[in-house]
């Protein structure tokens, strides 16, 4: 046994995710070069072989999600990484995965948007891209890692709940996080859970890929093994051929959704820091957590009863927790690398019993503690 | 016309200096070797694809472009240019316009072989009255020197990391020039910063002023991604014409006509040496692989010979086995 000392390193965000994947089981990664990702894929480029992986770079970001979902259908864990314009170009594809049920995991490291935006400067503007991104309804899981740390377990988080679930799982981290170095202690080994996809059982007669088990998650066979199956992006039923059914189809959809949303229990996760006796409540995520973090501390040497909450699982959203805090604070703030977009969520769950207010910053820089303590010494 | 180094050279810069592309960059000499192709009096309207040449020429408040300028994401500019084009021809034809606009494309290798590739077979087979440039650097440099599809056979990039598991790429570079020239557009040319720049001039007036689609492939060395001496650019450029490396030809009409054949064709190890990116094919033991790169550039070379409709000796090898 290696003892912690031997164990810890400094490792940049970006590092870490590979660590994580890599930990996981990641053996396949399909990529293509965008700054603040890269590190990721050149990364990947130099360690899977060394796992007997297979990292490619693709053409484009479509295609690198194309490839991760078909790589997953084959049976590897996958995973691609991007930012801003990329996450864009992928979400035909995430759409996809949703709805043929292809576990994968998408990184992407927030950059300053619309658009080109400012490629090197952090933001958390795909906060509503990562749930609402691609058309139709559909239910996604979205993790915020606010340290390098974080960013190696909550990459094994996210391959996790995306082969429990067979959904695709956005680790939505940012160019801080991203690029920022700390000291890390990596598990020992092992010490982490790996959860891999169910399969079906061998030998049945007739095979249905879609027909969802008790927790409403299909067990889809790997290609190349035991079964020969269909997958599509069209609405279908339990054997995996296209209907336009309404009544199948119904049924389909309420399910991506409902898979995910009755377990938000052993899906969400968040941090409460000092939120028992809080008055008033910090809700930030992402880098902007660590901010926040630093705000309390003052506004506590202050004498004022301040509290953090940071919700680690971004999507599905922490309603319940959220709600619960909103019984007990009269102001809820939200500090976030963009004009609002978590903010509507919070008023949403509050439903006007503390009031929300916003910090936003969308210059490409980060918010600053004092920022976040000016806004409470407003109040 | 003649050509006049000294004349041509003497022209008003259309990329003005002060912009922060590196020294030894083959990206900004191509850049302003093509615009010198454009008559004094036209105007232009240029479009750029995300690229190094984007973020370091226009840097507020400053632009180095004395044009018009688009910067689209990196997929985008044949199409922008497309409807930049589209609406000056309506504009042009209702009077609404005085004077002769040009539009040119430029991309990177990133940008053009790989995810532009669509937005530009689009383009040139709807024949727009455009010049697409790429300025071929043979990988994605403005974000680290990833491998492209551009990327020559055992080049070392951050993606395809010469080691002990592998030497750098495994894959040949995909031909560009012939896919546009598939595309049966007035004129394709691929060329280089060569000598005098005499084959790049003419060609970029044939392009921006032959009407319909037109295709300019210029390689264009990075010295980061390459590895060599910033001043050595025109040798390494030499060296790639010399070994047959990267030949001068165009595709007018459909015909293709080889620009330059070298007297005695040298080795294609002339043109790898000086560079970072192979270095690894000159450890001990790896000898046949620049036998490899030697027999893919001589396949290409006869190929090429073949549908300029030259002779070559490869060709009369092949011929004699049969």
């Amino acid at each position: 046994m290696k003892d912690v000392a031997q164990l810890a390193r400094l490792m940049q965000g970006n590092e870490a995710i590979v660590e994580g994947a890599l930990a996981a089981g990641l053996r396949f990664f399909a990529g293509y070069p965008i700054t603040p990702s890269t590190e990721i894929s050149e990364l990947l480029a130099e360690r899977l072989p060394l796992y007997g992986g297979k990292f490619i770079q693709m053409e484009d970001e479509m295609a690198s999600m194309a490839a991760i979902i078909g790589a997953s259908l084959a049976g590897l864990k996958s995973l691609t990484a991007t930012s801003g314009p990329g996450f864009s170009l992928k979400q035909e594809n995430i759409g996809f995965a949703s709805m043929a049920e292809v576990p994968c995991v998408v990184v992407n490291v927030q950059r300053h948007g619309p658009s080109t935006g400012m490629p090197t400067a952090p933001a958390q503007g795909d906060v509503m891209q990562a749930r609402w991104g691609t058309h139709g309804d559909h239910a996604i899981i979205a993790l915020c890692p606010a340290s390098v740390q974080e960013s190696y377990s909550l990459t094994v988080e996210a391959f996790n709940l995306s082969e429990k679930y067979r959904v695709p799982v956005i680790l939505l981290t940012d160019e801080v996080i991203g690029h920022m170095r700390e000291r890390v202690v990596l598990p020992q080994p092992g010490a982490m859970k790996v959860i891999d996809r169910k399969k079906p059982p061998t030998g049945l007669e007739k095979y249905y890929p879609y027909q969802p088990g008790e927790d409403g998650v299909p067990s889809v066979a790997n290609f190349c093994e035991n079964y020969r199956f269909h997958v599509t992006g069209l609405a279908h039923d339990e054997s995996g051929f296209p209907t336009t059914n309404p009544e199948v189809v119904e049924k389909l959809i309420n399910r991506l959704n409902d898979k995910i949303m009755e377990h938000v229990d052993d899906i969400v996760l968040s941090e409460s820091w000092l939120t028992k006796d809080a008055e008033i409540i910090i809700v930030a995520y992402g880098a902007v957590s660590r901010s926040a973090k630093k705000t309390v501390k003052e506004a506590r040497a202050a004498g004022l009863k301040v509290g953090l909450f940071r919700p680690i699982t971004i999507w599905p959203f922490p309603e319940k927790e959220i709600a619960a805090l909103s019984r007990q604070a009269h102001t809820i703030i939200v500090p976030e690398m963009n004009l609002g977009q978590l903010k509507l969520e919070v008023e949403r769950v509050t439903s006007g019993r503390s009031k929300v207010i916003g910090v936003n910053k969308v210059n490409g820089e980060l918010i600053t503690p004092g920022e976040i303590l000016d806004a409470i010494i407003k109040l | 016309m003649a050509y006049n180094f000294k004349e041509v050279m003497n022209k008003k810069e259309r990329l003005a200096p002060g912009h922060r592309m590196c020294a030894g960059c083959g990206g900004t000499i191509a850049v302003r070797n093509i615009l010198r192709g454009l008559r004094d009096e036209d105007k232009a309207v240029i479009t750029g694809a995300t690229s190094c040449l984007e973020v370091s020429t226009f840097m507020y408040p400053y632009t180095a472009w004395n044009d018009s300028f688009i910067h689209n994401a990196f997929e985008n500019a044949a199409a922008t240019c497309s409807g930049v084009q589209t609406a000056y021809e309506v504009l042009k034809k209702k009077g609404k316009i005085d004077g002769t606009y040009k539009f040119i494309a430029f991309g990177g290798d990133g940008g053009t072989y790989d995810i532009g590739l669509q937005s530009l077979s689009a383009a040139m087979e709807r024949n727009h009255d455009m010049v697409y440039v790429c300025y071929d650097n043979a990988a994605y440099m403005n974000t680290g020197i990833q491998r492209s599809s551009a990327t020559p056979l055992y080049a070392d990039t951050t993606t395809t990391p010469a080691g002990k598991l592998s030497n750098g790429k495994p894959q040949s570079r995909k031909d560009l020039a012939a896919i546009i020239a598939a595309h049966d557009v007035p004129y394709v040319a691929q060329t280089t910063l060569y000598k005098n720049f005499k084959d790049m001039h003419k060609k970029a007036e044939k392009a921006i002023y032959t009407p319909g689609a037109a295709f300019l492939n210029v390689m264009a060395p990075c010295p980061r991604g390459w590895r060599y001496e910033t001043d050595d650019i025109m040798e390494i450029c030499r060296l790639a014409v010399e070994t047959c490396y990267w030949p001068l030809f165009e595709v007018i009409d459909g015909k293709w006509i080889l620009n330059y054949k070298p007297k005695t064709k040298l080795p294609v190890e002339e043109f790898l040496k000086p560079q970072g990116r192979f270095k690894h094919l000159f450890k001990k033991g790896n000898e046949q692989l620049i036998e490899h790169a030697q027999a893919e550039v001589d396949k290409r070379w006869d190929a090429l010979l073949d549908k300029c409709g030259e002779y070559s000796q490869g060709m009369i090898k092949k011929k004699e086995a049969i």
